[in-house]
């Protein structure tokens, strides 16, 4: 049963690329990204499964968080083109673009 | 007992590739990117869970599972907010939502 | 200066770092708490351990809530799943705004998440005067998110 999940998501990553491949938007591309970020979570514990070896648990812990980071990272700098400067709380949603 | 396990692990697992891959396929099918977004949230919510949930039914340490709940736990608050952050950022970027003719 | 809160905090971290380090030997566990200890203070310093930071009292009603909220995803993940396996593609989707009552920035947060929780409708942008902008993907979503259930739900979890 562990090589039908890890089978089942390696699929769900394969057509998540290839939305990530020809998705017409930028956001598409990323929202392909996520999910293959999720999916990998699952893919690590899974083959830690499989090959008995518990401890890749951890690894999938770790791999969680900075999935979340790296989409929102990848957000900012589409949007901005730089990771430095924060939107500013004074202006509407329009000025800061 | 381990035979009920066994089979309810089969089950959990069964249900979450049928999401994760159907997610999948609407991520392909769906006409624009916010309708999309549907689709991923097939795969991130009951497709992820249940596969998870159906891993944790074959562990036998203790503290495996409660590193598989908290991988759960990191997945539940994560995936709402980053495609809140997703859908805001399509908005913000005037993508068009697709509207049926 | 020791406030209630900051030493659930530090509970609850020590109980975290205990289950997930697996090692109890007397220098691990002197290690262990003297970070537990420092990430205490810190989120002291940094005055994250509010009511909105480290939310304890929500630990008996949530857990009731997330089963019900668990049944809700369950029923539309159901329902997007049989839209994206028709044959021809069956869909209306569209974008509504849905008053949120909420005072409390936790609460506008909670619900704001189970609805991009549940496929089927995805939270699009909160305004600053509560309203929130939702994107469903057909009316029936739309129309389950309209008669309020859920927001009746987290306004009887909150305070």
């Amino acid at each position: 049963m562990f090589l039908l999940s890890t089978i089942a998501i390696l699929t769900t990553i394969g057509l998540a690329l290839i939305r990530a491949i020809n998705g017409p938007s930028t956001y598409d591309r990323i929202l392909a990204l996520n999910m293959v970020g999720t999916k990998t979570t699952i893919l690590i514990v899974a083959i830690g499964f499989l090959t008995n070896r518990p401890d890749f648990v951890d690894i999938a812990m770790v791999y969680a968080l900075i999935n979340f980071i790296g989409v929102i990272a990848m957000l900012k700098y589409t949007r901005y083109g730089q990771f430095a400067n924060s939107l500013d709380p004074n202006k509407t949603e329009s000025e800061n673009n | 007992m381990s035979y009920v396990l066994d089979i309810l692990s089969w089950l959990l697992i069964i249900i979450g590739s049928y999401f994760s891959i159907v997610g999948a396929i609407g991520v392909l099918r769906f006409p624009d990117f916010f309708t999309r977004l549907h689709a991923a949230g097939l795969t991130d919510t009951l497709g992820a869970w249940s596969i998870l949930c159906g891993l944790m039914l074959q562990c036998d340490s203790f503290l495996t599972i409660i590193k598989l709940i908290l991988v759960l736990i990191f997945i539940f608050f994560t995936s709402p907010t980053g495609t809140h952050a997703l859908a805001r950022a399509g908005l913000a970027s005037n993508l068009k939502p697709w509207k049926k003719q | 200066m020791l406030k209630p809160r900051a030493l659930s905090l530090f509970i609850f971290l020590s109980i975290i770092w205990l289950l997930l380090s697996g090692h109890y030997n007397p220098l691990m566990l002197f290690f262990g708490l003297i970070s537990v200890l420092f990430t205490t203070y810190i989120a002291t310093r940094m005055d994250l351990v509010d009511k909105e930071g480290h939310p304890v009292h929500l630990t008996w009603k949530i857990p009731i809530y997330w089963l019900w909220l668990l049944l809700q995803i369950i029923k539309s993940n159901i329902q997007v799943s049989i839209r994206i396996l028709s044959p021809k593609i069956n869909i209306n989707p569209e974008m509504i705004m849905i008053p949120m009552n909420q005072k409390s920035d936790l609460d506008r947060t909670n619900y704001a998440n189970s609805i991009t929780l549940t496929p089927g409708t995805v939270s699009v942008r909160l305004d600053e005067s509560g309203d929130i902008l939702v994107h469903s993907l057909d009316n029936i979503f739309a129309k389950e998110l309209k008669a309020g259930l859920m927001e009746k739900k987290i306004k009887n979890l909150g305070n």
